[in-house]
């Protein structure tokens, strides 16, 4: 049995190899460290070959002078600061756990918290080296076999095997952060408080509470960030986090309406202050769920999903304030509602982000998860929004096909480069019509 | 800390060549294929604060007479080191062994008598230069004559015992010497294997051998939780290990 980070299975095994070359042959997908949520993951039959990769993590090479650095497709972003931070570089694009691999960094193309400054981790990549479905292995970049590389960006594993990965790493002053938090009463606040802080920060998300109703939707806490400068930031390094890991399953009941409810209601009052501003170690700001390992466990074995969509700028306010009341009104079990002011759409064929406001909410399980998933995939249709692959595992084909006007073009990709449908995922058949 | 490594280029001997090159120490490497050698010592030359590349040569533990002068170039390269790590070793299941005693005689040959010979071999160096560390592999598999690991766990049991005394022996010389048990750990040696509760990874399996080695730990089991289990089956009676399968 395989999972996604929602803990939903699928029959199925994985080979470890610290050789990608030779693991990735015949392989049917290849899975780094099994954090995306749904089931982008997992095979699509139980014998379909999984490569899994996180063994395959040298660093090959890495030039001090430019931060260019270039790394099999295993290594986890978690090694990666271990050993760049402290000498004073950092990856251009960062996701909120760093317990993803560079190849997983590359297939979900991921977005951060800088993500209206730099754009998606794709936007950094140089060079990849890929298996490809009839097993030969080409080099590709912006410039060089350019539809695979863009296609490859954001296309979850489907046009071909990340083996090696190259990127610009980029220089911080310092290894602190300097944070600023500001409490927001509502959702045009918050949206109004995200577009302002943008434009001075570059770093910022906002977090939310999906269970407040009436005037008090979408009151949060907007974060924002920025490396701080050696002169603002404590002189020895941040120390090693303390990890705690939740070591069993709670029970299915324990994450509810109503402790979701006073959950929110003490995250926003927490921060007494309208306004605080500080020095913090990158870990809590950037992967604040890290320092638990095993996290999902707290939803018990029933496990949960994400959904996380983008609504365009143009839909406005108003489609974000849908989406929450909606949200809402199926009142279902959802600590943290994470909110963020995306800039321009990238170059990857079906990378997620698009500029607009992204909304991120955990949903667990329940009989009524695929209805939840529809009405709101129906307002970010409407809206022209989209929903990000790598939380999904509940959005139906038809509904994909709506909000993806690029999904003809990554199909062109997949009939050049694999025709035979070789590469494959539960969620390629869910989504994309493959053969199971 | 100048360091040679056999086994440096896989699972945990790889993960405590790294967190040693990522803290400025000297590595040199030891293992079989000479490609996968470059590979690792590229990887810890990009981890290594001044960028030091690692420097490496061929040594296979099934191939003795190839230790003194893979121990000597490693001694040209650091100028004198002054800590060796064996984390090289062989396994395969029970089974396997069952059905195959030319297999577990290369194994315990391996495993016993040719990592005895390697550690002779660093120890006279060590103690030549006033002394030094010496961290080994042993196993949890060797704390007790157990079914599922009759023949591995003999095979560790005899090297920790070599090394108790070793360390009884040349302690007051200042040879330090580390015998680390690991429990299930999850690398290439046991990917066909399911992971047992209280499963460790490699990184953090070298986290613990690299503070034992700076603390000059005698014993260093790893993950810690380990120690209590052992303690629990070292007391078990008899007639309880007859009947259960672990």
């Amino acid at each position: 049995m395989l999972e996604g980070w929602g803990r939903i299975g699928a029959p199925g095994r994985e080979d470890l190899a610290t050789d990608l070359e030779s693991l990735t042959m015949g392989a049917a997908l290849s899975r780094g460290l099994g954090r995306s949520y749904g089931d982008s993951s997992l095979p699509a039959r139980e014998d379909d070959r999984v490569a899994a990769t996180r063994l395959a993590d040298r660093i090959l090479s890495f030039d001090p002078s430019t931060g260019i650095l270039r790394a099999k497709a295993g290594l986890s972003l978690d090694a990666l600061n271990r050993v760049f931070v402290p000498r004073g570089w950092f990856p251009p694009v960062t996701p909120g756990t760093k317990f993803v691999t560079l190849g997983g960094m590359v297939a979900s193309d991921v977005h951060g918290k800088n993500h209206h400054v730099e754009g998606c981790f794709g936007a950094h990549v140089r060079a990849l080296r890929m298996r490809l479905a009839d097993d030969s292995v080409v080099e590709c970049s912006p410039s060089e076999h350019e539809d695979l590389f863009f296609g490859t960006v954001g296309g979850m594993g489907l046009l071909g095997h990340v083996l090696e990965v190259e990127l610009a790493m980029h220089r911080i002053p310092s290894p602190w952060i300097v944070m600023q938090r500001e409490r927001v009463r509502g959702i045009d606040e918050l949206v109004e408080a995200l577009a302002r802080a943008a434009r001075v920060w570059p770093m910022t998300m906002g977090w939310l509470d999906a269970s407040a109703r009436g005037s008090a939707l979408g009151r949060g806490v907007l974060m924002a960030g920025r490396w701080a400068a050696p002169d603002e930031a404590p002189r020895t390094p941040p120390r090693a986090p303390a990890e705690r890991t939740l070591p069993f399953d709670f029970p299915s009941w324990a994450l509810n309406p109503l402790t979701a409810r006073a959950f929110n209601a003490a995250f926003y009052w927490a921060h007494l202050d309208a306004r605080d501003e500080r020095v913090v170690a990158p870990d809590p700001f950037f992967y604040p769920l890290d320092k638990i390992l095993h996290w999902n466990r707290a939803y018990g074995a029933r496990g949960f999903t994400q959904y996380q969509c983008v609504l365009p700028r143009a839909a406005g306010v108003e489609a974000v304030r849908a989406l929450l009341e909606r949200l809402a009104e199926f009142a279902c079990a959802s600590p943290l509602c994470v909110v963020k002011d995306c800039g321009p759409e990238g170059r990857g064929t079906l990378s997620f982000p698009l500029e607009g406001t992204s909304i991120a909410v955990d949903l667990a399980m329940s009989p009524d998860t695929e209805r939840i998933v529809a009405a709101l995939n129906a307002i970010v249709i409407a809206a022209r929004g989209r929903v990000y692959l790598t939380k999904d595992r509940f959005t139906r084909a038809e509904h994909f096909r709506a909000m993806e006007p690029r999904l003809d073009a990554f199909f062109a990709l997949r009939d050049k480069y694999d025709p035979a449908r070789r590469l494959r995922s539960a969620q390629s058949v869910r989504l994309f019509g493959d053969r199971a | 800390m100048k360091a040679v490594i056999l086994g440096g280029t896989s699972g945990m001997g790889r993960a405590i060549a790294r967190r040693l090159a990522e803290r400025g120490d000297s590595v040199f490497l030891l293992g079989t294929s000479e490609a996968s050698l470059a590979k690792s010592a590229a990887d810890l030359g990009a981890r290594h604060p001044r960028g030091e590349r690692a420097s490496f040569a061929v040594c296979d533990l099934e191939q003795p007479e190839q230790f003194a002068a893979a121990l000597d170039a490693a001694d040209a390269a650091l100028g004198a080191f002054d800590t060796v790590v064996l984390s090289a070793a062989m396994f395969a299941t029970q089974d396997a062994l069952e059905a195959d005693v030319d297999l577990a005689r290369r194994l315990t040959t391996v495993n016993y008598a040719h990592s005895i010979v390697f550690c002779e071999h660093a120890r006279k160096r060590l103690l030549a230069r006033g002394g030094g560390c010496l961290a080994v592999f042993a196993s949890v598999a060797g704390d007790r004559g157990r079914k599922p690991v009759a023949i591995y766990g003999s095979s560790k049991a005899g090297l920790a015992s070599y090394l108790e005394a070793l360390d009884h022996k040349f302690s007051g010389a200042g040879l330090s010497v580390v015998c680390i048990k690991p429990g299930f750990v999850k690398t290439p040696m046991t990917a066909s294997l399911k992971p047992p509760p209280f499963a460790g990874d490699a990184d953090r399996v070298a986290e613990d051998v690299v503070r034992a080695i700076d603390r000059r730990a005698p014993i260093v089991y790893t993950p810690r939780i380990w120690a209590l289990v052992m303690l629990v089956i070292r007391w078990l009676p008899r007639f309880v290990m007859r009947r259960i399968a672990f």
